[in-house]
């Protein structure tokens, strides 16, 4: 066990969309039955191939943090968030108001100060997640089954969350009680599964600089490290902590 | 028309107050939330607009802004409707919407048992008027003092438990005293014993996955080399890596999985304690920030000053209750009032209008310091309520319809032969209570 990296995937949303439920279905791939509400965080733990069915296969730990997204906890809530390898976000399908939130959780995690753990306003241009080097974000929007039956009886509204959009993210749908939602095969399993190796790749693969031959630690302001590869890296969202060798 | 031009005035204001609690219950109740019934939010703006509309009659009775006989009607027609909402459509509508969300019910079952909960509750609104001597032989049952006396007590004695709780709480969350002193190096200290335990129960976890890896995976080997690799390995070495297969990833992973996950049930829960730990280690830090600007200074000294101020009603209330003082006494305010030199009747509309605004901004008010301090200023202000009471109670007049009380029982014995004048009075005039 002790040869076996990890990677950590944050999970956020609102209270009450799924995340629990969501986590245990993708660690386990059977429904939770009686999911409790989520004080402080759940974390579950998925063995993940990576690269499954080629040469470089490799196994990986993949740890979901279930971070609990009542409001009157967010002063604490920041603990948990470093370091991420990897956010997940979650929407609620039958409520407009938990994918509008989707903005305000990303800007949480990302405008993370250690010294300073208030909340601060800076807004977060989610452009800066196109690309490859950035945090991969993955939009998984619950509570498919009930949205399908609302666009039944003609009340129909558009599915996606435009954050995926923005931010250049896959977005999948899941019904957390069905374990059908992501078997392997189906599209949303294949997803996940990219978006894991994307995450395996990005910690444990892009490191071919040549002025680094140790594995750096991510710095505590969760934005990407300098590789040689990234030739995308708008200049303006750089922290005064960071450092580069170029 | 005077009457039609008073009705319309009337109307507007109502459909003015409408659209303030819809945009209220849009923006503030269901911020987060998206709503699926919209008769909710349409129940909320009426009762909402019916209540304003009760305070802005009262105000108009008492300037003598309309016409007498429109006030009149509008304030039975303002009377009957929220008596309809309160005692019908409200608890009916609780009651189906709860018994909706009740999963292992079938549709058919649903609206019966939504009307048998209707009827308990109207039994048990009843049987709450039984105690109290409203029943006075000149009104038939149904009249409307049956509804309004039950509503007008409930209501009172839900505000007195409000304000009750109000008053502890505030000093405990506001005053200097009551703030214990937390460094950072604790609040530090806390989250690195939380990741920690997280840490822990990741190890556990991963145990249990790779165990149940591999227990998988060994079945799937030893089902395998049922199959294919009989023939090609030696007799010998087949029997002793099946028998090796089962016995050991098997048994050992069971009973590790098992006790394994005893351990990361209790470890959780200590994750929780801590997070927890960490919230008030860290909301208290804040507090103690707050506590040294100049806003909580000066809630410090507000939450002193009312401390002794509620103490000092308390003791009052016991020696008037203990030796029977009704009526001889006069209060402290009535014995201030007669000293000051603004003893005038001209004043008193002014002071209640202050008053009701106050009481009405405390109670919708979400934040509990403006609670406390719009219901204290009310206190003081209470006497001044209850002159205007007297006034009006001395002059009967036939168009005196309904007067308006705020009254708590919290000041029943300091106030009591008022209390015995309003509650039980004869057919013209009887308390109503802002429902709050």
């Amino acid at each position: 066990m002790a040869a076996i990296e990890k990677v950590k995937v944050v999970v956020l949303g609102d209270s009450g969309v799924g995340k629990t439920s969501l986590t245990y279905l993708i660690a386990h791939n059977k429904p939770l039955l009686s999911p409790g509400w989520t004080v402080g965080c759940s974390v579950e733990v998925k063995l993940h191939r990576y690269k499954e069915g080629t040469q470089a296969q490799n196994t990986f730990f993949v740890e979901l943090w279930d971070v609990g997204g009542s409001n009157n906890h967010r002063n604490t809530r920041n603990v948990f968030y470093q370091p991420t390898h990897g956010i997940i976000l979650v929407h609620d399908l039958t409520n407009r108001k938990s994918q509008l939130n989707l903005q305000k959780w990303l800007s949480e995690i990302l405008n993370q100060d250690s010294t300073n753990p208030t909340f601060q306003n800076v807004d977060v241009d989610p452009e800066q997640f196109l690309g490859s080097t950035q945090i991969p974000i993955l939009v998984i929007g619950t509570k498919f089954d009930i949205a399908e039956e609302n666009q039944k009886k003609n009340q129909y509204r558009r599915l996606a969350s435009s954050i995926a959009e923005q931010c250049g993210a896959d977005e999948i749908f899941v019904n957390c009680f069905q374990p059908r939602s992501l078997a392997p095969g189906t599209s949303n399993s294949v997803k996940l599964t990219r978006f894991f190796d994307k995450i395996i790749e990005r910690r444990y693969y892009s490191r071919i600089s040549p002025f680094t031959d140790k594995r750096r630690a991510i710095p505590p302001y969760l934005m990407a490290t300098s590789t040689p590869l990234s030739n995308k890296r708008p200049e303006n969202y750089l922290s005064p902590r960071f450092y580069h060798m170029d | 028309m005077t009457f039609l031009e008073d009705s319309l005035i009337v109307f507007i204001s109502q459909a003015i107050f409408f659209i303030g609690g819809w945009i209220f219950f849009v923006k503030q109740l269901f911020r987060d939330y998206e709503v699926h019934h919209s008769l909710v939010q349409l129940i909320f703006s009426v009762t909402f607009a019916l209540s304003c509309t009760m305070f802005e009659l009262i105000i108009f009775e008492i300037i003598g802004y309309l016409d007498s006989s429109s006030r009149y009607f509008h304030w039975n027609l303002g009377l009957y409707s929220l008596l309809f909402m309160v005692i019908a459509l409200i608890p009916f509508y609780i009651a189906y919407y709860c018994i909706s969300n009740i999963q292992f019910l079938s549709r058919t079952h649903i609206r019966p048992l939504t009307i048998f909960v209707w009827l308990i509750y109207l039994y048990f609104f009843w049987k709450i008027g039984d105690p109290f001597p409203i029943l006075s032989p000149k009104q038939g049952i149904f009249s409307i003092e049956q509804g309004v006396s039950r509503i007008g007590v409930i209501g009172v004695t839900v505000m007195a438990l409000l304000s009750g709780f109000g008053a502890v709480n505030y000093p405990y969350t506001s005053m200097a005293i009551f703030i214990r002193p937390v460094t950072q190096a604790d609040v530090l200290s806390i989250e690195k014993k939380l990741l920690q335990t997280m840490d822990m129960i990741l190890v556990k976890k991963k145990r249990i996955a790779l165990a149940e890896a591999n227990s998988v995976g060994a079945r799937q080997n030893y089902s395998m080399m049922d199959q294919s690799n009989v023939k090609s390995r030696g007799f010998w070495t087949n029997i002793l890596s099946s028998v090796g297969s089962i016995a050991n990833p098997l048994s050992q992973g069971t009973e590790n999985i098992s006790q394994l996950r005893q351990e990361i049930a209790a470890l959780e829960e200590l994750s929780r304690q801590l997070f927890l730990e960490a919230h008030d280690a860290r909301t208290m830090r804040e507090k103690i920030e707050w506590s040294n600007t100049f806003q909580g200074k000066y809630f410090n000294f507000l939450g002193y000053f009312f401390s002794l101020y509620c103490v000092w009603k308390i003791f009052i209330s016991t020696i008037n209750i203990v030796f029977d003082r009704v009526g001889k006494k006069r209060s402290s305010y009535q014995r201030l009032r007669a000293r000051s030199p603004l003893a005038g009747l001209e004043h008193r509309p002014c002071f209640l209008v202050t008053a009701c605004f106050l009481h009405i901004g405390g109670l919708y008010s979400t934040n509990e310091y403006t609670w406390f301090i719009a219901h204290v200023n009310e206190v003081l202000l209470q006497d001044f309520i209850l002159e205007v009471l007297e006034h009006y109670s001395a002059n009967p007049r036939p168009d005196n319809g309904y007067v308006f009380l705020f009254f708590r029982p919290s000041h029943a014995h300091e106030h009591a032969p008022r209390v015995q004048n309003y509650h039980y009075s004869s057919a013209g005039r009887f308390a109503v209570q802002l429902l709050p």
